[in-house]
């Protein structure tokens, strides 16, 4: 490893000025890769210099690895990665620091990194969490990330979400009134009184942390999950939904690996990143579900 | 290959919409998207929707705002047609059971946005967004529209032309994420681009992770010019130390900024006398920075943006997503202290060329969007024009490329003889050594199912490129060295020799990319190989960007230049177009069309 004196990256930097003039074709060739050396050179000694920067204090973060077509991967591990720790990092922080400065093959999903995409669903030190929104200073050292449990994984902490996705969709996630107000500028009433009951069921994020935490789904790979029944109670629960899709939507919900099978521990709840009453909103539906069968007698 | 009338990358706002718009002509629809449809980026707009919905307000005031809102840069056909559109494309959103924030008559709310002469901005709390995303998935599941989730488009399958003019697209290529596969998808009537923001150009952004500008890159490679690029708006309340959005509905609110002295500078160091904190979002992004230039922002680095004094049960009803935001990334109670903000990158005013109907010169090939510029926003965004800018424009581009007439566009497309170019005394481009890649090579005019083969042959000898290398540069310094050049020099102030520099920082970076190689060799879920293709695309729109920069010679909107402090009309009122021509970027110019179907709007001087 090369050790630059500041002197040598100053002249780089004239060189490199000088350049733009653009010298005839082999000279302006050799020029050029003498250039790229250089550069690489002071690039080797920045990134020895800040590896030497990792003094003050670090955390442990302990992931979760896996690859099905690496050798050596096949056999899922555990890597650890010595983060530095400032006031305010979060999980996802300390997952991007591994990677970029580590091992960019480490594996995880993540877009908006503001608790809204949904995408960095872990298991951090036991409990199911978002990444992002999880503060390393709220977590004991050594920071464990894996996978989200009870889901196939991919990679790394990248779990299979399709059989997720079935579920949510499964409900018929969408709005469907009976008829609709004429004009296509007028829109339909909601009471500000309706919006709020439904208020917090809207918030999901489709993360699938509370799927993962929740005993019932993991030993019954049809149950709905919270997830599904809630976005279900959303649209239930709306007052302008319409009549025939209400009732259609009670007999999805109502079926044998619906609502009934919650048996409320209340684990979907405790890990919402949203803070959404998924296992009250399930017994809401319970009740519905008896109210609309006592109509029927 | 996969087949489809219309085929639509991207599964945010706007790709949703123009999805649901092509089914409904009848076609057969997909959606090609790099990450699930309810994980984009549109999911984390906060503030609103614009619509002149109510009595006393009409689409020609929300059109004269934002002609003046874009500082006369913006087209008047575009802006003539969103405004008109916006109300019933907001209703129907309604229609589709958009949790909309009401009133106590059931009706949906509108608040106070920054610019806007009338109360006008539509709203689902502070998280707007999130529900419009939701919504538009919800009826695309219940339309039974396919979906290839964590499929990434990287490249537009077009003929061969020598013209990009007489080019066709019929269909992209994308790979599996999951499993590594490179796959063509024809497209047998048009491909909607619908790809979103480019704000990882810049380290401090509001923008995912995700929004690495592919769709313009790619629309750009295959010859489509890109327009405005230069026009990036600066959010004036991010946080910190994340960039997380903080939203505009807190000043429209009624929230106040103030300095470390605990004055409230909109007003008392004159920025904006008439409209304080609701003034446009490049004037008071200025105001801040000026502030802390100065000596008066906390920390140095930032102001505080204050909402207690709107009372618990407010912020609760309207703001209730702010304050979890505030706690959840900075560790402040916006019900007890200030939040700290500062500007941060937001919104791509640029980007790919496009008609008021979404067809890019390139016939079949169409963008909305963020990743468009219809040139509705000119130099600078209202905000709450975005999200109605993805249902206007996303809807019109899946109706256009389903094969629907929509008569004839008024916005003209594509490089002319006779325009007028520029050329930049700092060097750009391609390094000496780098292959061109074969967009238009060939000369040779072929089938659709040719086109596509060889745009995947192309992908599949890219990729194995980047992954049989052993060693070389990783590109997340490739991407760093970008970022921070970008931030520091082509930022809210901009001088010559800052985007001069930046130039220079970018062709080091281009240089450093030849090299670059994926340490990761697995085919399942490579992400290193994703954000590897991510920064070749970052790299061509942070060009274009400075680029444009460095020649206008103005200040217009978002785009200050220290050496110019004013707008210069007489020069200025262009268009700043950037064309690939195989890697060799040439800069090109298109008059401002201020005269609309209905209106003609005359330039004023911008005053707050």
């Amino acid at each position: 490893m090369s050790t630059q004196t500041p002197e040598t990256e100053s002249e780089t930097e004239t060189e490199a000025e000088a350049e733009t003039e653009r010298p005839s074709t082999s000279a302006a060739q050799e020029e050029r890769m003498a250039e790229k050396r250089e550069r690489a050179e002071r690039r080797a000694a920045d990134e020895a210099a800040d590896a030497l920067e990792i003094e003050g204090e670090t955390i442990e973060l302990k992931v979760f690895r896996y690859d099905p077509e690496i050798e050596g991967k096949q056999e899922p591990r555990f890597d650890s990665f010595a983060v530095p720790f400032e006031q305010g990092m979060t999980v996802l922080d300390a997952l991007i620091f591994a990677r970029d400065e580590y091992d960019s093959s480490l594996t995880f999903r993540h877009s908006c990194r503001q608790a809204v995409c949904g995408s960095d669903a872990f298991f951090i030190n036991g409990s199911q969490r978002l990444g992002c929104q999880t503060q390393l200073s709220d977590l004991d050292s050594p920071v464990r990330v894996e996978p989200l449990p009870h889901q196939d994984v991919v990679k790394d902490l990248v779990v299979e979400m399709e059989h997720f996705y079935d579920q949510m969709e499964s409900v018929q996630p969408f709005f469907d009134p009976d008829e609709l107000p004429e004009g296509e500028l007028e829109e339909q009433r909601q009471s500000p009184e309706n919006r709020e009951n439904v208020k917090l069921s809207t918030r999901c994020i489709w993360c699938g942390a509370c799927m993962s935490s929740c005993n019932i789904a993991a030993g019954d790979n049809q149950y709905l999950g919270p997830a599904a029944i809630n976005a279900a109670y959303r649209f239930y629960m709306d007052e302008r939904e319409g009549e025939q899709k209400r009732r259609e939507r009670l007999e999805i919900i109502e079926q044998e690996h619906g609502v009934w099978r919650c048996q409320t521990q209340f684990s979907c709840t405790n890990v919402c990143p949203k803070d959404i009453p998924l296992t009250e909103h399930i017994q809401e539906l319970k009740r519905e579900a008896v109210k609309s069968n006592l109509k029927f007698w | 290959m996969y087949e489809h009338d219309v085929i639509v990358v991207g599964g945010g706002g706007t790709g949703l919409r123009a999805a649901i718009a092509a089914h409904e002509e009848g076609a057969d629809v997909a959606i090609v998207t790099k990450l699930h449809p309810v994980r984009s980026h549109t999911g984390a707009a906060e503030g609103g929707i614009n619509a002149a919905l109510q009595d006393g307000d009409s689409w020609e005031d929300h059109a004269y705002d934002t002609m003046k809102g874009s500082d006369y840069l913006a087209d008047a056909p575009a802006i003539e047609t969103f405004t008109q559109t916006a109300p019933e494309e907001t209703i129907q959103l309604e229609h589709w059971g958009m949790p909309f924030s009401r009133e106590e008559d059931g009706r949906v709310s509108q608040r106070p946005f920054g610019g806007l002469s009338f109360p006008r901005t539509t709203y689902a709390g502070a998280e707007t967004g999130h529900h419009m995303l939701h919504t538009l998935y919800q009826q695309v599941v219940k339309r039974g529209i396919e979906v290839y989730d964590e499929w990434y488009v990287t490249r537009a399958a077009v003929t061969d032309e020598e013209d990009p003019n007489d080019r066709e697209c019929h269909g992209v290529v994308a790979w599996d994420v999951q499993t590594g596969e490179v796959a063509g998808f024809r497209a047998r009537q048009g491909v909607v681009l619908a790809t979103g923001g480019l704000g990882q150009a810049y380290d401090h952004t509001t923008n995912a992770v995700a929004n690495t500008g592919d769709g313009v890159a790619m629309a750009y490679r295959a010859g489509v010019p890109i327009e405005d690029m230069e026009m990036v708006q600066f959010h004036p309340t991010t946080l910190p130390s994340t960039g997380v959005l903080i939203s505009e509905g807190v000043r429209g609110e009624g929230g106040i900024l103030y300095n470390s002295e605990g004055e409230r500078f909109m007003f008392e160091y004159g920025y904006a006398t008439n409209d304080g904190e609701l003034a446009s979002r490049d004037v008071v992004a200025r105001a801040e920075l000026t502030e802390v230039n100065a000596g008066r922002g906390v920390d140095d680095e930032y102001v505080h943006l204050d909402m207690r004094h709107l009372g618990e049960d407010r912020i609760t009803d309207r703001l209730e997503n702010i304050l979890h935001l505030a706690e959840d990334f900075e560790g402040v109670n916006g019900l007890e202290e200030p939040m700290p903000v500062k500007p941060g990158q937001h919104y791509a005013m640029g980007g790919i060329e496009v008609d008021e109907f979404g067809e890019t010169c390139i016939d079949g090939l169409h963008a909305a969007g963020e990743c468009a510029c219809v040139s509705l926003h000119g130099a600078n965004r209202l905000g709450g024009n975005a999200l109605p800018e993805l249902i206007v424009f996303g809807a019109l581009a899946g109706r256009h490329a389903a094969g629907t007439d929509l008569g004839e566009p008024q916005i003209e497309t594509g490089y002319f003889d006779g325009a007028d170019t520029e050329e930049l005394d700092v060097p750009t481009g391609k390094p000496d050594g780098e292959p061109v890649e074969p967009t238009a090579d060939g000369g040779i005019a072929q089938s659709p199912e040719a086109v596509i083969e060889r745009a995947v042959d192309t992908e599949n000898e890219r990729i194995e490129t980047l992954l049989e290398r052993e060693d070389g540069v990783n590109h997340a310094d490739v991407r760093a060295d970008v970022q921070e050049s970008m931030t520091e020099n082509v930022n809210v102030f901009r001088e010559e020799e800052g985007l001069k520099q930046a130039l220079r920082d970018i062709r080091e970076a281009r240089e450093r990319y030849q090299d670059v190689y994926v340490a990761d060799k697995s085919r399942t879920f490579n992400t290193d190989l994703q954000h590897t293709i991510e920064t070749r695309n970052l790299l061509d729109v942070a060009e274009a960007i400075t680029m444009g920069a460095l020649a206008r010679d103005e200040f217009r909107g978002a785009h200050w230049r220290a050496e110019h402090q004013e707008r210069k009309d007489d020069e200025w009122l262009k268009h700043t177009l950037v064309s690939w021509n195989d890697g060799d970027p040439e800069l090109w110019y298109r008059p401002v069309l201020l005269e609309g179907n209905e209106k003609t709007y005359e330039p004023k001087e911008r005053s707050y």
